[in-house]
């Protein structure tokens, strides 16, 4: 019985007993209990067994209460508003369906648009319906890229349920998102103590909540039990230093290049050379300039290049890597290391004053061309150098005067800023297309800018024209799914009628394709319009 | 209570849709986009043209309000009822005037629409005239000849449970499925669809764990009470009797007087099995205060027509199956369309629910659980399940093992946060299933199930 029996006296329960014990092993074995009436031994048994039955169900009472849980804490947002929390619910049913989407499915698929609402969310400050934090919480369970900003969403309820459920627990490991929970910066005496008896999930968040706020103290804590510290640990605790990196680390960085671990020594000389007026930089900038020159004994002034002999003892301690992967030179390799982790400033006093554009402009001499464009590349995105980059990059016509690779290209075009960022690759669509533009797209600032949003629509429609397959563009849709400004749509609705303009069956389902996609990418650009319109109205 | 023209909301909207791919499609159409020329009437009406990849619009048109329930028509070329395009338009429709207005239907929306009441009126008169069957004798024969044969299955019956006992139950453990599932083609050939349900069942019972003994025994014993109950059918109150015919599976008739209420749809839930689905929809009556049950089905692998979302309010006729204490109702004619209210039952403590059930039990001794909402209960973990507490006494009802493993207990855990809420839900002898709940402030249901 689940609830506790009413006790209906002792000789009920008792003849209950029995009547269980009797009927178990048969009325042939066992004699009917006293007092259960006459008749054929199994219909008596039957006859009081009924009435027993019903007696002990009519008398059911509740049972007495197990410990109660502590109420959670109340969410101070406010509630959502009504049809913004509808649509989430809509968005999380989604991701629990089954993936069935075949050739169509994942890319436009309304899944890719639940990472975009949880963000548009938490920027108003809105807190969930509890009832919709079960499939939050499994949405999050299944997919580690939602959990920052599910679990911030979510808010203090979700801890509250994660003790109650174990499929869960990944909540509590997880740190609590904007660094709730975790002591504040000037609370040191528990940050001292978290910092030394924390798990290494929680050491990590505290120095990285720390390092936020207060960047010399992040690194005073992380200095104080550094050389007690595993190796694995100490090689993400300094990456956390990437962050709001400064001149004042340079002295704990010089110290870290004498670490044991290779790749903590390796880490430690990267930050340094991103520090260009620290020694490390300088040091480097020595060794670089000694291997590049401009020579004028011909006509036109020529870029030489001497890579160096050998890899000192010096070198090694300031991160070169001496040995060189196998199928590379190891002179050049060594180069690549110099070029790569001296400041870029060291160029034009070097090179006789030119500017980023006139350096990258001449020519090497040698076919050393290649390794020390590649180089000065490393050395833009390191260094987040937008000139450098602009010149390495060249106007988005040309593709640039080196041959740049696809990351290359996607990387300097994150040093530019936002504006510039878009406005050259939107140059670079309008004249190479989109076969090569999705790295680079995904670099830019979502939604992306108005003239990047046109070159991509524009680019698509190109496409179409020149019968090309709309599934070569998959990646590029799946992209505007999420990025395209919901303005676009206007635009976009005259792409989605199907022209009568096919001369064979082939090209005609071609055609039809198109037209189903872009009705798909203007469906999901309304959806998302809606979805912004649902958030602000509250 | 029921204000006409009142738009429900996406929600209840969404709860018509036959699939959940359905529910995603409608939804994606549910934004003004490819809409035109959409309105709506006072009498429930919706309707627009819907731009696809064709060069002419679907014309779409929904009818919430019909007595019947919704009714809808589309253009398109999908079979499900409703399509993602009557999704569409009506979620369109529960965001506001703004996107569907309210005005006259085009002509060709009201062609159907006429056609609908037509035939819905011509329905009615029917049923006005009476539905005497063409041959009264020959179907008296009819019912004869079938009571003569579960005559003969119950008394065939009682033998078997007589042999079973006679033997004892750990014989049928060793049995195992086999002899029950024998015993209860024996019940359908004599046309006792209840009584082959129950025999099914007691298959089941054996391999239920540990307490199984107790189990059998009592669903035994209620067989047994079953068939007796037949067999002195013509001794039995009348009430009790039909209540007996019922459950031996005898279809009966709602035939009850018409009750006219604003019937509040507190949960519906479905149970699948390979052959049927069953949907169970509970109503509360705002005004006379009485909980009714109006069940529908649906052929393998479908889902019944019958749709309801929680939260509707609408003011309807039902009429009661025959029978002592049985809720079960027929959903009659509709006046107006229904709409979403935030009303809510009145709640009882959990020992008032517990003795509801248990005087339920007087006029239906084979009743299974009884409908209660329970006014402030907090879900409490109690080991490996979950109990529901009252807030302010320490009696607590635990949660039946099937309510355990539905995702709608954590929804309840969340709603709930350990403060209490409102939750409606069948109670009965093996625990509470909670179907429906409410938070403490003014808030829509939230469904469980």
């Amino acid at each position: 019985m689940v609830m506790t029996s009413a006790p209906v006296g002792a000789s009920g329960s008792g003849i209950w007993e029995e009547l269980v014990t009797t009927a178990l092993l048969g009325t042939d074995r066992r004699a009917l209990p006293d007092g259960v009436g006459g008749g054929p031994a199994p219909a008596a048994l039957l006859d009081t067994a009924a009435v027993e039955t019903v007696r002990r169900r009519a008398g059911l009472l509740p049972a007495p209460v197990a410990q109660r849980p502590r109420p959670a804490s109340e969410d101070p947002r406010p509630a959502l508003p009504a049809a913004a929390a509808r649509r989430l619910a809509m968005l999380l049913a989604d991701r629990s369906g089954t993936d069935r989407g075949g050739r169509r499915g994942p890319v436009h698929d309304l899944k890719g648009l639940l990472p975009q609402w949880l963000a548009l969310a938490n920027a108003h400050g809105y807190a969930p319906p509890p009832e919709t934090l079960p499939a939050l919480l499994d949405a999050a369970r299944a997919h580690t890229d939602l959990r920052p900003a599910a679990l911030a969403f979510a808010g203090p309820r979700a801890r509250w349920l994660a003790r109650l459920n174990p499929e869960w627990r990944f909540v509590l490991r997880e740190a609590p998102a904007g660094g709730a929970g975790l002591p504040g910066p000037d609370d040191t005496d528990r940050i001292r103590q978290l910092w030394e008896e924390g798990l290494f999930g929680e050491r990590v968040a505290l120095l990285a909540a720390l390092r936020d706020r207060r960047p010399a103290a992040a690194r005073e804590l992380l200095a104080s039990g550094w050389t007690s510290e595993r190796a694995e640990d100490r090689l993400l605790f300094l990456d956390v230093l990437r962050t709001r990196l400064g001149p004042d680390d340079e002295p704990f960085l010089e110290q870290a290049l004498g670490d044991r671990s290779r790749n903590v020594r390796a880490t430690a000389a990267q930050l340094l050379s991103a520090l260009p007026g620290s020694a490390l930089a300088a040091r480097m900038a020595e060794r670089a300039a000694a291997c590049v020159a401009v020579d004028h004994t011909g006509g036109t002034p020529t870029l030489v290049v001497e890579a160096p002999h050998e890899c000192d003892a010096g070198m090694q301690r300031d991160g070169v890597v001496p040995q060189a992967p196998s199928g590379r030179g190891e002179r050049a390799w060594w180069l690549g290391q110099l070029l790569e982790a001296a400041p870029l400033s060291t160029w034009p006093g070097r090179l006789g004053g030119r500017t980023p554009q006139e350096i990258v402009a001449l020519p090497v001499a040698d076919d050393w061309q290649e390794e020390l464009h590649a180089a000065w590349c490393r050395a833009a995105v390191r260094q987040k150098d937008a000139r450098w980059a602009r010149a390495l990059l060249g106007a988005p016509e040309s593709g640039g005067p080196g041959a740049l690779s696809l990351a290359e290209r996607s990387r300097l075009v994150e040093t530019l800023d936002t504006d510039e960022r878009a406005e050259w690759v939107a140059g670079f669509i309008a004249a190479h297309g989109l076969d090569e533009a999705f790295q680079l797209l995904e670099v830019c600032a979502v939604p992306w800018a108005a003239p990047l949003g046109r070159a991509v629509v524009d680019a698509l429609e190109i496409a179409r024209d020149a019968g090309s397959y709309p599934w070569s563009f998959s990646g590029v849709m799946g992209l505007a799914d999420r990025c395209l400004d919901p303005a676009e749509a206007d635009r976009l609705e005259k792409l989605v009628a199907v022209r009568e303009v096919a001369q064979d069956a082939a090209s005609a389902r071609v055609e039809e394709h198109w037209a189903g996609e872009f009705q798909r990418l203007v469906t999901t650009l309304r959806v998302r319009s809606a979805m912004a319109e649902e958030l602000r109205g509250g | 209570m029921t204000q006409q023209g009142v738009r429900w909301s996406a929600d209840q909207v969404l709860a018509l849709a036959p699939d959940a791919a359905s529910r995603k499609a409608g939804s994606k159409l549910g934004t003004a986009g490819p809409w035109s020329e959409t309105g709506s009437s006072n009498e429930g009406a919706v309707w627009g043209l819907c731009k696809g990849s064709g060069s002419t619009p679907y014309r779409t048109v929904a009818d919430i309000g019909d007595a019947a329930g919704p009714a809808y028509s589309c253009t398109c070329p999908s079979r499900k009822i409703p399509c993602k395009h009557a999704l569409g338009l009506l979620l369109l429709w529960s965001a506001g005037p703004d996107a569907v207005p309210e005005g006259t239907a085009p002509e060709w929306a009201e062609r159907w629409l006429a056609g609908r009441r037509k035939r819905a009126a011509g329905r009615r008169a029917k049923a006005a005239g009476g539905s005497a069957s063409a041959d009264p004798e020959a179907a008296r024969r009819r019912a004869e000849r079938r009571a003569e044969r579960i005559t003969a299955g119950a008394t065939e019956l009682e033998q078997r449970l007589a042999d079973l006992l006679r033997g004892g139950l750990a014989q049928a453990e060793q049995a195992g499925y086999g002899l029950w599932e024998e015993m209860a083609a024996r019940m359908v050939d004599a046309q006792a669809p209840g009584l082959a349900a129950r025999v099914r069942e007691l298959g089941s019972v054996c391999s239920s764990g540990p307490g199984w003994p107790v189990r059998l025994l009592e669903e035994c014993a209620l067989l047994h009470l079953l068939d007796q109950g037949w067999l002195r059918r013509e001794q039995l109150p009348e009430k009790l009797a039909a209540t007996v015919h019922s459950r031996v599976g005898l279809p009966g008739s709602a035939d009850g007087p018409a009750i006219r209420d604003h019937w509040l749809v507190l949960s519906q839930h479905d149970t699948v099995t390979s052959r049927l689905t069953t949907r169970r929809v509970w109503l509360y009556g705002t005004d006379t205060g009485r909980t009714a049950l109006v069940l529908s089905y649906g052929a393998a692998g479908r889902e019944p027509e019958q749709s309801l979302p929680v939260g509707l309010l609408m003011d309807a006729e039902v009429s009661a199956y025959p029978g002592a204490g049985q809720a079960r109702v027929a959903l009659g004619e509709r006046f107006g369309p229904p709409a979403p209210t935030l009303c809510r039952p009145p709640g009882v403590t959990t020992a008032e629910a517990a003795a509801r059930y248990g005087e339920a039990l007087h006029e239906d001794p084979w009743l299974e659980s009884v409908p209660v909402t329970l006014r402030a209960v907090v879900p409490v973990p109690d080991g490996d399940s979950w109990q529901l507490a009252d807030a302010d006494t320490d009696a607590a009802l635990p949660l039946t093992p099937a309510a355990r493993s539905r995702p709608g207990l954590w929804r309840l855990v969340a709603l709930s946060g350990g403060r209490p809420v409102t939750v409606f839900g069948e109670c009965g002898h093996r625990g509470f299933t909670p179907l429906t709940a409410w938070p403490q402030h003014e808030a829509p249901a939230v469904a469980l199930c």
